[in-house]
């Protein structure tokens, strides 16, 4: 007699399904999509009228909508569910991804220079503002909420789609944390208490005018807030961070507390396999980074130095000269191209190629650091899944084949090499310094003979 | 300068030649039928299951062939003529060689079933295999794997990973029985059954019946006839030799070579899982099939070519695999079964799918092997514990230090106390 399968075994049902979506999932994402219709109608003009409806429609359809979508994580065994990457038009750079960048960087390109054109979608969120800072919303509260709400629902995805992994469950619930209180809550009270807008986990060289004599005669004169913010910036920038990274690498900040990371991490999650991993990118990504560091640092000094001659250095220009610097590194890198363009570049094109903290940290982290990844011995079978989904562009298995640890400035920690390894050959870790590079090169013993 | 020529691009053969380039800079050139460039095979399955694109699986970028003095050739050797030293492609130039190395791999299994060659049904080994497979697969309702092995296991996957419902025949009464203690093979039971493949044991495919040339069912020993619009065929592998037949060169399964990877031809050598060795150690095997085991040929033939001779040296065995979810490892030697001059130690977590085994000697309590199932661990530690001949009692109670798994993840308690029960 023939059979069909599904009948000869009851609880022979799938679960995974081929580009294809559930009901659930399909609801989802129609629930998304009721969202952002909601933004669109109130940027058409509605804003202005039906402010709280549309923003509850938003936020409702948006988040309600991902948290029905996520259904597809988790659904399946917990695992490593990166099944079909390369098959979807929206994660290998298809038509979906492209469409994604085109509007992610025109959204960025409004947001800096056109925000007038977002107006009667920014009233919506007026509400919010009122309650949060007690006066009406701006661009940027706007971008601020979207931003937030993108890390936490996306790192709701994260925290379900690698629930079998506890370090990056902590690490999730970190970034998250951060973003939602240090870069959004705390800004907005102190702006409801008339004290300057401040972002405790933003430092110098990446929070770019932190230490800029302007910025100083600014915040000393605004109260003890200020006072403070002065020397817990200062604090973290030249002392907290060569500690830190020392003990944990550069992880404690770039995967664990900055908000670039923390939206890079959730978010950015999803795109993190299109970071180039040839040699060639990771020359230009050396070259890159170190100039913009060095680029800020002559900036800043040349700033002190002029604000301390009273001008005889710059004149008049030192303003220009940091306007320059914050056109093209603080909104056009990090802004524009570090965002806009996830889709098609991954999430870390800005924290691997401009960032000058990650640079800082870079350095301290290859020749000052306690942290390596570990290779375990002999066991890498060369598969490339750890290259694959580095998003810093790391190509961890050309160390991991022959038996090397991986020390790399530009790793951010995030353990994804580690969690993706079919075979359990990679490992964080903090260890003694005087090992770290040569670590345990099996191998030519007289044992386990199999490596260089 | 001697003229040294690969015929292979897989593990066993580029690492003999990244030892020679090492060493010197004689010619070499690396001929290969399936791919222009070196590729991990293991990886072949996150192709399929697009978690990665062909591209991902090269271990080196394009330019590192030349750049390293290495020419790549493609085309398939049909015959060796080893009195005139020379290679006789299909189509291309004859190659002359002064050192010949055949790493040509393996080739899937058939055993004569009855409908074996119809269209849908095959193995899986190559490049090629994994695009007939693409195409065979692509709008089918239903497919079948026959064999218990590790490739059948992740054919089983791949299948489940685009939604096709799967049957899987074992002829095993457990899965890998064979291989794996019986709370070992248990687990990867539940754990395919976990992921709905129809797991069906102690089952074999007695024919395969086909409509048009193309497979539209299959007849299992119990009697089943079952839909099925693909049969992956994962019986184990072979040599694939039959471009040697009538060369000189010796061979039965494999090419017969000695303990320097020496044919019976001088200046042919045979180096990986094409490989079978006349006269292995009591215990070790005549042909070995693996990633690990590749590797560590190619580098010892390696040397042997570049003057360092010495004999191939098994070493402290080491493996592992993943079984859908479940990470494996072993290190040393754990049977299948339990003898009596073996004891055993084992924790397990069945709700966490986590299990580690260590074998001991009873004679001497010195430790001889390690199963670790969703547990990772220090492949350094373990085998210095192995090679130093640890008592068992220390490694129980020192087993933190060979812990791997990432930060944060629940520890194994020392002295392996858990609430399961514990054999000793």
């Amino acid at each position: 007699m023939l059979t069909n399968p599904l009948d000869s075994n009851p609880s022979f049902q799938l679960t995974a399904s081929y580009g294809q979506f559930s009901k659930v999932e399909t609801v989802g994402l129609a629930g998304i999509g009721v969202g952002f219709l909601a933004l669109a109608v109130a940027l058409f003009g509605a804003g202005t009228i039906a402010p709280i409806p549309l923003f509850a429609i938003f936020i409702t359809g948006v988040a309600g909508g991902s948290l029905l979508f996520f259904k597809r994580y988790s659904a399946r065994p917990a695992g490593i569910q990166n099944d079909n990457i390369f098959f979807s038009p929206n994660l290998w750079r298809g038509a979906v991804a492209w469409i994604l960048g085109v509007i992610l960087t025109g959204f960025y390109v409004l947001l800096y220079w056109f925000p007038g054109t977002m107006e009667h979608a920014i009233r919506i969120f007026d509400p919010l503002s009122w309650t949060l800072r007690d006066r009406p919303a701006d661009q940027w509260l706007m971008y601020g909420t979207f931003y937030t709400l993108a890390v936490l629902i996306m790192g709701v995805r994260a925290i379900i789609k690698y629930r079998h992994i506890p370090y990056q469950i902590v690490r999730s619930v970190s970034v998250t944390f951060f973003q939602l209180v240090l870069a959004f809550i705390i800004p907005a009270i102190l702006i409801r208490l008339n004290e300057p807008e401040l972002y405790f986990s933003y430092f110098w060289p990446l929070d770019f005018d932190a230490i800029w004599p302007s910025k100083v005669s600014d915040l000393s004169s605004s109260g003890s807030i200020g006072t403070f913010f002065l020397f817990w910036a200062a604090a973290l920038s030249f002392v907290a961070t060569p500690i830190l990274t020392y003990f944990f690498g550069k992880r404690w900040y770039c995967s664990w507390v900055c908000g670039c990371g923390g939206l890079a991490e959730t978010a950015g999650d999803p795109y993190r396999h299109l970071s180039d991993k040839s040699l060639k990118a990771w020359k230009i990504e050396r070259w890159m980074i170190h100039s913009v560091l060095v680029a800020i640092v002559v900036l800043t000094g040349l700033l002190w130095t002029n604000s301390v001659t009273e001008g005889a250095i710059l004149g008049d220009f030192s303003s220009a000269f940091a306007r320059t610097y914050g056109f093209a590194i603080g909104a056009v890198f990090s802004g524009v191209i570090g965002v806009g363009f996830y889709p098609l570049m991954g999430a870390r094109v800005w924290c691997r190629f401009g960032c000058p903290m990650a640079a800082v940290l870079g350095i301290i982290q290859k020749y000052f650091s306690r942290f390596r990844i570990t290779t375990n011995g002999g066991q890498c079978i060369s598969c490339g899944n750890c290259s694959t989904y580095c998003e810093m562009g790391i190509d961890v298995r050309w160390y991991a084949q022959r038996g090397q640890n991986i020390v790399r400035a530009s790793c951010v920690g995030c353990g994804i090499c580690s969690a993706v390894c079919p075979r359990g050959v990679l490992k964080l870790e903090n260890g003694p310094t005087d090992d770290r590079y040569n670590g345990p090169i099996l191998i030519d013993r007289d044992s386990i003979g199999v490596l260089d | 300068m001697s003229r040294i020529v690969i015929i292979g691009n897989g593990i066993a053969g580029v690492t003999a030649a990244r030892f020679i380039r090492k060493a010197g800079d004689e010619p070499i050139t690396i001929i290969s039928a399936e791919s222009e460039h070196f590729f991990s095979r293991t990886a072949l399955m996150y192709i399929y299951m697009g978690h990665m694109t062909y591209e991902h699986t090269k271990p080196y970028e394009d330019w590192f062939w030349s750049k390293n003095g290495i020419s790549l050739v493609r085309g398939w050797v049909n015959r060796i003529d080893h009195t005139t030293k020379t290679l006789f492609l299909d189509g291309g130039r004859p190659i002359e060689y002064d050192k010949l190395i055949i790493a040509v791999g393996s080739q899937p299994n058939r055993f004569g079933w009855p409908g074996e060659n119809l269209d849908n049904v095959q193995g899986l080994y190559s490049l090629q295999d994994l695009q007939t497979m693409q195409e065979a697969t692509s709008g089918i309702d239903h497919a079948t794997v026959v064999g218990g092995g590790l490739i059948g296991i992740e054919m089983a996957e791949m299948l489940h990973s685009r939604g096709i419902p799967t049957l899987f025949l074992v002829r095993e009464n457990s899965y890998m029985d064979y291989l794996l203690p019986a709370e070992e093979s248990q687990m990867i039971n539940n754990e395919i059954r976990r992921h709905h493949i129809d797991l069906r044991l102690g089952t074999e495919l007695k024919e395969i019946i086909g409509s048009d040339g193309s497979v539209s069912s299959v007849r299992t020993s119990d009697g089943d006839e079952v839909q099925t619009g693909f049969v992956g065929l994962t019986a184990g592998v072979s040599p694939a030799i039959d471009f040697l037949d009538n060369s000189g060169i010796e061979t039965n399964r494999g090419v017969l070579i000695n303990e320097y990877f020496e044919t019976n031809v001088e200046d042919v050598y045979a180096v990986g899982d094409c490989a079978e060795f006349r006269d292995p150690e009591i215990g070790h095997k005549k042909i070995e099939q693996l990633w690990y085991t590749g590797r560590r040929q190619g580098k010892r033939l390696g040397l042997n070519i570049v003057g360092k001779k010495t004999p191939y040296d098994k070493g402290i065995f080491f493996n592992s695999a993943k079984f859908f979810t479940i990470e494996y490892q072993t290190y040393g030697h754990i049977a299948a079964s339990a003898d009596e001059a073996t004891g055993s130690v084992l924790w397990s977590d069945t709700d966490s799918r986590r299990l580690l085994r260590i074998n001991y000697s009873r004679a001497d309590n010195t430790v001889v092997g390690f199963n670790a199932f969703g547990v990772r661990l220090r492949h350094e530690q373990c085998e210095a514990w192995l090679h130093g001949r640890a008592q068992v009692e220390d490694v129980v109670r020192e087993i933190s230090r060979a812990l791997f798994d990432p930060e944060f993840t629940r520890k194994i308690p020392g002295g392996l106390q858990s609430s399961s029960p514990v054999s000793t």
